[in-house]
């Protein structure tokens, strides 16, 4: 168990190691996430209550065009570089390459949502500091990252692999999409508890499944 | 101590390995050679249990594949082409990642270790995307013994090595595999392989057409052999 954990670790750290030296994934997603605010912005020039209306949907559109960038070079770039092997030859369970994976993409999409609230905020004048969102931000971002890293294993292993992860991953996040959108809706428009917490409940529930689906099959994706 | 019993690889309906049997004593070093498309990477993967067998039997230290692959993948150090190491990282962080994946014990104490064995200790804290390809391919030879593997796989590990790197090289895999290492490497360069390995083996179409000792063995038989074999 705990060459398992240390494994885990050690991927996940060699990833944002990288990334702090190279700044090319997390910069390219920040760039891009920035710019998707910005157009929505200007392209839905909405009054103050249209805009309360569609601010969770844009914010979520943001987050998950941002996540399949990083998500797209998770396995794509160790493909590339031909370092997909150093991993495959490790005598460590192929899971623990998924958690590895998993937790360095959590880290960068977290990182561009930290940039991308404050920014929303000032330009939608809506107020998304609220520990509740938050919390949603954290469950949708986990099951999206949690499918896409899945996903993203097994497009790296076809020729077409940069456009195959958003075909292969739109269709099957739409629950999260789904959950993430009504429950932070809910939330800014202080809807009643209950309503909230169904949505949140299906969060939780894809994530749970998603994530034991991926402990499953993994090993079965990563292998020719 | 490798050994294939009767191996076949197909890529859908297309054979590309037909009753390989090859055997790799404790100690031993043997070059697999052979033209472009005979099998031979395929024949490594399987060995290094990233490719399943589609029929016969490989065993690596007395473990099975695929059965036993995380065993196999315990004693095996793995040399290809491709370095496996990462740019963005340093030349010691490259090899306490690498370290950490195989759970190598006084982590620190072998990094040194290995880092004099390869000539890189003054390079240690460089990033790998800085050295050169021979510099790398060195690095990449450290990362390979960094878990004291029992048996070990080069696949061309000479490629894109300028004359004076090769030589380095050759160093290198000669005091490896003086360690009682168990080695098997694939390679195009008939008379450095006759000057390395202890036996020569060439696959053709599939299977293996020659397997003979080095010692006594010109190179200019060797090359009419090979030669005749390769078409």
């Amino acid at each position: 168990m705990k060459s398992y954990l240390q494994a885990i670790l050690a991927i996940a750290h060699k990833d944002l190691a990288a990334e702090i030296r190279s700044r090319e994934l997390v910069s390219a997603m920040l760039v891009f996430s920035l710019l998707v605010v910005l157009i929505f912005n200007f392209a839905l020039d909405l009054d103050k209550s249209a805009r309360e209306n569609v601010a969770a949907g844009v914010l979520w559109v943001t987050f998950t065009f941002a996540g399949t960038l990083g998500l797209n070079r998770t396995f794509a770039a160790e493909k590339d570089r031909g370092s997909l092997d150093g991993l495959l030859l490790a005598p460590v369970d192929r899971t623990a390459i998924y958690f590895g994976k998993l937790i360095s993409t959590l880290v960068f999409m977290l990182l561009v949502e930290a940039v991308v609230l404050p920014v929303f905020t000032v330009l939608y004048g809506i107020s998304l500091f609220n520990i509740l969102l938050f919390g949603v931000i954290l469950l949708g971002t986990f099951g999206y990252g949690g499918v896409g890293t899945l996903l993203a294993c097994m497009a790296a292993q076809t020729r077409t692999r940069d456009v195959m992860l958003p075909i292969l991953l739109f269709p099957v996040t739409v629950p999260v999409m789904l959950g993430a959108v009504r429950a932070s809706t809910g939330i800014l428009a202080n809807a009643e508890w209950g309503e909230i917490l169904t949505w949140i409940n299906i969060l939780v529930v894809y994530d749970v499944i998603f994530v034991a689906v991926a402990v499953m099959v993994f090993d079965y994706l990563i292998e020719e | 101590m490798i050994e294939i019993h009767n191996l076949t690889k197909n890529f859908g309906m297309k054979p590309v390995l037909r009753g390989v049997n090859l055997t790799v004593e404790r100690g031993e070093f043997v070059a697999l050679m052979g033209p472009n498309g005979a099998g031979k990477t395929t024949l490594l993967r399987i060995v290094a249990s990233l490719t399943r067998p589609t029929l016969g039997r490989v065993r690596v230290n007395s473990f099975d594949l695929p059965a036993h692959a995380d065993s196999v993948r315990r004693v095996l150090g793995v040399v290809s082409h491709h370095t496996l190491l990462y740019g963005d990282l340093t030349a010691e962080e490259n090899l306490r990642f690498y370290g950490q994946l195989y759970s190598v014990e006084n982590l620190s104490k072998r990094i040194d270790d290995v880092l004099n064995q390869v000539g890189l200790s003054k390079r240690r804290h460089d990033l790998v995307r800085s050295f050169s390809r021979g510099m790398a391919q060195r690095l990449s030879i450290g990362r390979a013994v960094l878990h004291s593997p029992d048996v070990m796989l080069f696949d061309e590990p000479h490629t894109g090595l300028d004359q004076e790197a090769s030589a380095m090289l050759d160093k290198l895999l000669k005091s490896v595999a003086a360690q009682g290492r168990s080695v098997l490497m694939i390679s195009h360069d008939l008379p450095r392989s006759l000057q390395l390995a202890d036996r020569v083996t060439i696959l053709s179409h599939g299977k293996i057409a020659y397997d003979s000792p080095t010692k006594n063995l010109s190179l200019a038989d060797f090359a009419k052999t090979y030669n005749e074999l390769a078409q």
